[in-house]
């Protein structure tokens, strides 16, 4: 429960699309009355049942719904505390949770009569999941990527042209994920008749964390019972951990469980290099203040002026300078506690990953499992952890190679 | 009454369209872009908008998303962009300036601190980008008690049922966008322009001035025809950008605003 009792953690955001101080809706005049248009017929969807029954039908036939929740018997014994559990996200179609969002809202798309398609994507999952979808309905998908990151992440660059989308490099600003969302959004503001933007995490303008959050608490949902399946009748996890960058696995792991007292409720960001004055790290929460970007108010990493900085993590699909508003806000009321994890951190929790539990783990879940790496044997025997392996880790053998200094061809 | 209000009624009783142009604050370095801004009044212009850098400009098209990246990198700050606007009070007390940008470097020095060092500068009016009426307690409303203009975009997705609530809390002029679309993009066409100036009209007595997609002296004539008058912006930051000296962009800029003044 909250503070006084009365409200729930799960009511927000309120009619102006805040939680608390964060959110809103902070567009050009061009995109607001699509905003609003879109806030209408998300409410509408969100209580229609033929609209869920064809996200249940798609979840457990496309994607592959549920995901196993696993218990991770070797890693839990080499940590020797808590039992941990993975939640396997990773074995969605597609490799990674960005599904479960892309289909609420390309669904939503369809339903708005929007013919063109455009997404954001640093890691290249966003990206990946929303060309399949496209490709799935027959929809005109576009994807922008930042440049820097069209070179990281190449495979998944190939997986979306393969898949009928066009990918555009995005040479503005340091050519990462921020630069890939303005010029998505400068795209909608040309092309806004036609086309729908599928954000990828819980930020922009209102009604998209909201939206997008409701979309991804699939993967709560299922926590819920799978772990009462396996540990009895009411059990709830002590603990639930998730990476961060925009924070969507996050949020859709954490918002069932925000009304449980007894779940504590643990976000990893990026924490680079070290989260310390050179600001090479992406951990808005630790290292940033409130500001207001991509249409949202929330942390964000900025210099004393309120010019934006550019992130710096080992993976591209943390590396971006804010973080969904109602993790903002949930930061600052106290109901989650959000820590970072470092690029050298998250390379040996990958490795151990592989190793222990013959699982390659993406690069962003690396860092909630060094969280759980370290939390784990702090914790008595019969605890609970569940970790969000949001993502697997094909896409990022070749950086992770770099970093172990293995020189591999392609 | 502000001097946009002053300026607006003047050109009135005139009989005058008018001719507002945008540069950047700091571009291509703080001298030069003070004397250029320095040199509008002469070449014309009627009202200054002058833009505050900002790293993630959203609604700006690749030629002004530059000369904020130039600006930025030449160590300009809103502290400069104060003082430059305060250097060119020094010597001209009647020309409108408007500054035009984004929230966030605003929010970051505090709303109240920003509206009196901007009032205490001499700035007129804002154009905030990323603030539409939904947001008007962050900035609008305290901006019009601190007595400085607070100019809405109306845009072509503004609708009938829309427009009240744009032009709400507007001051100083209605800034119609000509084009869905970022800044320096397509032309927009006097055809289009005309019925939707006039269909704003109907709803405010405030002047309607159109900016988005003009870059020539007769596309300056033709849109400032059908409304209160023109803005060019990417045009004129093209040339700066390019490395024109002071006294050439002063001409193009003087050859737009008698396009304007023509109509």
């Amino acid at each position: 429960m909250a503070e006084d009792g009365l409200n729930s953690f799960m009511s927000g955001p309120d009619e102006q699309g805040r939680f608390g101080l964060f959110g809103g809706r902070f567009v050009s005049e061009t995109l607001m009355p699509l905003i609003l248009e879109l806030e209408e017929r998300y409410e509408h969807a969100k209580t229609d049942p033929s609209f869920w029954a064809e996200m249940d039908d798609l979840w457990k036939h496309y994607v592959g719904r549920p995901s196993p929740l696993y218990f991770a018997p070797r890693l839990t014994e080499h940590l020797g505390g808590a039992k941990v559990y993975m939640k396997r996200d990773e074995l969605n179609h597609t490799g990674a949770h960005k599904i479960n969002n892309v289909l609420g809202q390309i669904i939503l798309a369809r339903r708005m009569g929007k013919t063109r398609i455009i997404a954001e994507t640093g890691a290249g999952q966003h990206g990946v999941a929303t060309a399949t979808v496209c490709a799935k309905f027959g929809l005109k998908c576009v994807v922008y990527m930042g440049a820097h990151d069209v070179e990281r992440q190449a495979p998944n660059v190939f997986r979306m042209k393969l898949l009928g989308a066009e990918v555009i490099p995005v040479t503005s600003g340091r050519g990462t994920l921020k630069d890939a969302m303005n010029d998505a959004l400068r795209d909608w503001v040309t092309n806004v008749r036609d086309t729908f933007y599928c954000i990828g995490t819980v930020a922009g303008p209102h009604p998209y964390p909201a939206m997008v959050r409701d979309f991804q608490s699939i993967i709560g949902k299922e926590v819920r019972w799978q772990l009462a399946e396996q540990e009895g009748e009411g059990r709830l996890p002590d603990v639930v951990v998730a990476a961060i960058g925009g924070g969507s696995n996050a949020m859709g792991l954490f918002y069932p469980f925000l009304d449980d007292p007894s779940v504590r409720i643990v976000g990893v960001e990026a924490g680079g290099k070290g989260v310390d004055d050179r600001m090479e790290h992406c951990a808005s929460l630790t290292g940033g203040r409130p500001g207001v970007l991509h249409g949202n108010r929330t942390y964000l990493l900025q210099d004393a002026d309120g010019q934006i900085l550019e992130g710096f993590s080992i993976s591209a699909g943390l590396d971006y300078p804010g973080i969904g508003p109602e993790h903002a806000w949930l930061h600052d009321v106290g109901r989650a506690e959000y820590v970072s994890i470092t690029d050298a951190e998250a390379l040996e929790a990958f490795q151990l990953c592989c190793r222990l539990e013959g699982i390659i783990p993406a690069l962003e879940p690396s860092h909630a499992l060094a969280q759980v790496m370290k939390l784990a044997p702090t914790l008595p025997k019969d605890r609970i952890i569940v970790m969000n392996m949001c993502g697997r880790g094909d896409k990022d053998i070749f950086t992770v190679a770099r970093h172990l200094g293995v020189q591999m061809k392609v | 009454m502000t001097r946009i209000d002053d300026t607006f009624a003047r050109l009135r009783a005139q009989g005058k369209k008018a001719f507002v142009s945008y540069i950047m604050g700091g571009d291509p370095d703080e001298a030069t872009s003070l004397a250029i801004m320095q040199g509008l009044p002469a070449a014309g212009v009627d009202v200054i908008e002058l833009g505050m850098p900002f790293t993630d400009p959203m609604a700006d098209g690749p030629t002004i998303q530059a000369a904020g990246q130039r600006a930025l990198e030449g160590g300009m700050t809103m502290d400069k962009v104060l003082a430059m606007v305060r250097a060119f009070r020094k010597g001209d007390q009647t020309t409108p300036i408007v500054l035009m940008g984004y929230y966030n470097p605003i929010y970051s020095r505090g709303v109240d601190r920003f509206l009196k060092d901007a009032a205490e500068a001499g700035i007129d009016g804002l154009i905030v980008v990323d603030l539409p009426p939904e947001e008007d307690d962050e900035l609008c409303i305290p901006a019009q008690k601190a007595g400085l203009n607070f100019i809405r975009l109306a845009t072509p997705t503004t609708d009938d049922k829309r427009l009240p609530k744009v032009l709400q809390n507007t001051s100083g002029f209605v800034y119609y966008v000509s084009i869905t679309g970022i800044t320096g993009a397509a032309a927009a066409q006097a055809s289009d322009v005309g019925p939707e100036v006039a269909r704003i009209k109907r709803s405010t007595d405030l002047p309607v001035i159109v900016g988005f997609g003009i870059s020539t002296p007769e596309q300056a004539k033709a849109i400032a025809s059908v409304a209160d008058g023109c803005v060019v912006g990417s045009a004129i930051v093209k040339d700066i950008g390019a490395g024109v000296p002071v006294a050439e962009v002063l001409a193009r800029v003087k050859a737009l605003s008698d396009g304007a003044h023509s109509a």
